[in-house]
């Protein structure tokens, strides 16, 4: 079973991904921040990470830098899944190591339309 | 709604349309036809179809089959079909048309107009092995307000996250607000045009590719059989057919046949067996095309597809 990180300071989302995602065969574990993600990584790197943007104490994209420089940190598949819709976030976010994106809001046709082009389905 | 408006509105949308409803599409009726007895200012469904049946209101019919048609598409939806299009069939049409230069392809339900621009990506990605060739691509549907969209070629968010990877979506949509539009570039690479297959389709011309997906499953066998028919008279031999995943065509097998490695694949009956792998002749060759018949097909494989 593929393990995937889902990080958002919204309980209320990560509930939703969480529901989502197990929905998918996928184990799922969280982080509230990139800060405690980042902790996570560190100890075990999870197949997929469904990452927010806006988050206190570290954001999705310091996260993203962070974990893309780690040893190992490079095989992670990550997602973003945020408000930020704007094209120059998108590119940011691709030029920075993410393998897609989600422009909240979402549904389970759109989360699984994306993990399934990263390879996680 | 009286068992006899509902047995007239079958047979209505039969004949313009060749779709096929039972009285199990009665709650389909009512949620389809609502909002169109609203807008003509109709106060309910039996009175729409009793203005139907006295006729002479086109706007009011044409509106009616608009609704009634289901026009759910998304971008490089099932996968497969776009998988096969890259590694079977646009192989085996570069070999074959090496001096003609020239494909033509149809999207013979192409409703807002996802799969067509899916496949005019494709092909964009497919520049440097496509230089100095002509592909057409044809897009049509029975609906003109759907053609409309897609003409205008402006999507949702929700619509180019449903399939469509976001490199893709950088690379060719730019953004207007909430809604992506498709560039200029792909939008003048596919023609939109109304039609209904259930009319005479010939003067189209023919086609090396036929993508006819999810639409036969709406008609009764006689109906698709006919429709069956006629797309293989305007495809040549070497010519492919491509239908929905769980579309068979059983009943309406003579002229075309199912691929025997490539489901949802179909050739006509006459055409030569499926090449061996072996390289592709001319230009192909040189770019190191092949027939080479690709592993299981999934969604993986269409983006490993597509990042090649």
């Amino acid at each position: 079973m593929k393990h995937c990180l889902v990080v958002d300071d919204s309980s209320v989302i990560r509930k939703v991904a969480r529901r989502i995602l197990e929905g998918f065969d996928l184990k799922i574990s969280e982080a509230e921040n990139g800060q405690s993600a980042l902790a996570l990584c560190k100890q075990a790197m999870p197949d997929g990470i469904l990452l927010d943007w806006n988050m206190p104490v570290m954001d999705g994209y310091e996260f993203l830098v962070e974990l893309r420089s780690l040893p190992g940190g490079d095989a992670p598949k990550v997602v973003f899944c945020t408000t930020e819709n704007d094209v120059s976030y998108i590119t940011r976010a691709l030029r920075a190591g993410a393998d897609e994106y989600v422009m909240k809001p979402f549904d389970k046709d759109i989360i699984g339309s994306k993990f399934a082009e990263v390879g996680l389905l | 709604m009286t068992p006899a408006d509902l047995s007239f509105l079958a047979r209505f949308l039969k004949e313009r349309s060749g779709l096929i409803i039972g009285e199990d599409k009665r709650y389909l009726v009512d949620s389809r036809l609502g909002p169109v007895a609203r807008k003509a200012g109709i106060a309910s469904i039996g009175e729409l179809i009793g203005k139907l049946m006295r006729g002479g209101d086109t706007a009011l019919a044409q509106s009616v089959v608009e609704a009634m048609t289901t026009n759910e598409s998304f971008f490089f939806r099932d996968g497969t079909p776009f998988t096969q299009f890259t590694d079977v069939v646009l192989p085996q049409l570069i070999a074959a048309r090496a001096i003609q230069r020239k494909i033509r392809i149809w999207c013979a339900a192409c409703s807002t107009g996802q799969e067509p621009y899916s496949l005019a990506m494709l092909l964009e990605q497919k520049a440097a092995l496509l230089a100095g060739w002509t592909v057409e691509i044809v897009a049509t549907d029975l609906a003109s307000d759907v053609l409309e969209r897609a003409r205008n070629g402006l999507f949702t968010q929700f619509e180019v996250q449903r399939g469509l990877p976001v490199r893709m979506l950088v690379e060719h949509f730019t953004q207007e607000g909430d809604q992506w539009r498709i560039s200029p570039k792909l939008r003048n690479r596919v023609q939109f045009r109304t039609l209904n297959l259930l009319r005479d389709f010939s003067p189209m011309g023919a086609f090396d590719v036929v993508f006819c997906r999810n639409v036969l499953i709406y008609f009764d066998e006689a109906t698709k059989g006919d429709v069956v028919r006629r797309i293989a008279k305007q495809m040549p031999a070497d010519g492919y057919l491509v239908l929905g995943a769980a579309e068979t065509v059983m009943g309406a097998t003579a002229p075309v046949r199912s691929h025997p490695n490539h489901r949802g694949l179909f050739m006509r009956t006459d055409a030569p067996a499926p090449a061996a792998a072996r390289p592709a002749l001319g230009t192909g060759a040189a770019h190191g095309a092949t027939l080479a018949t690709p592993p299981a097909t999934s969604l993986q494989s269409k983006i490993a597809a597509f990042r090649r």
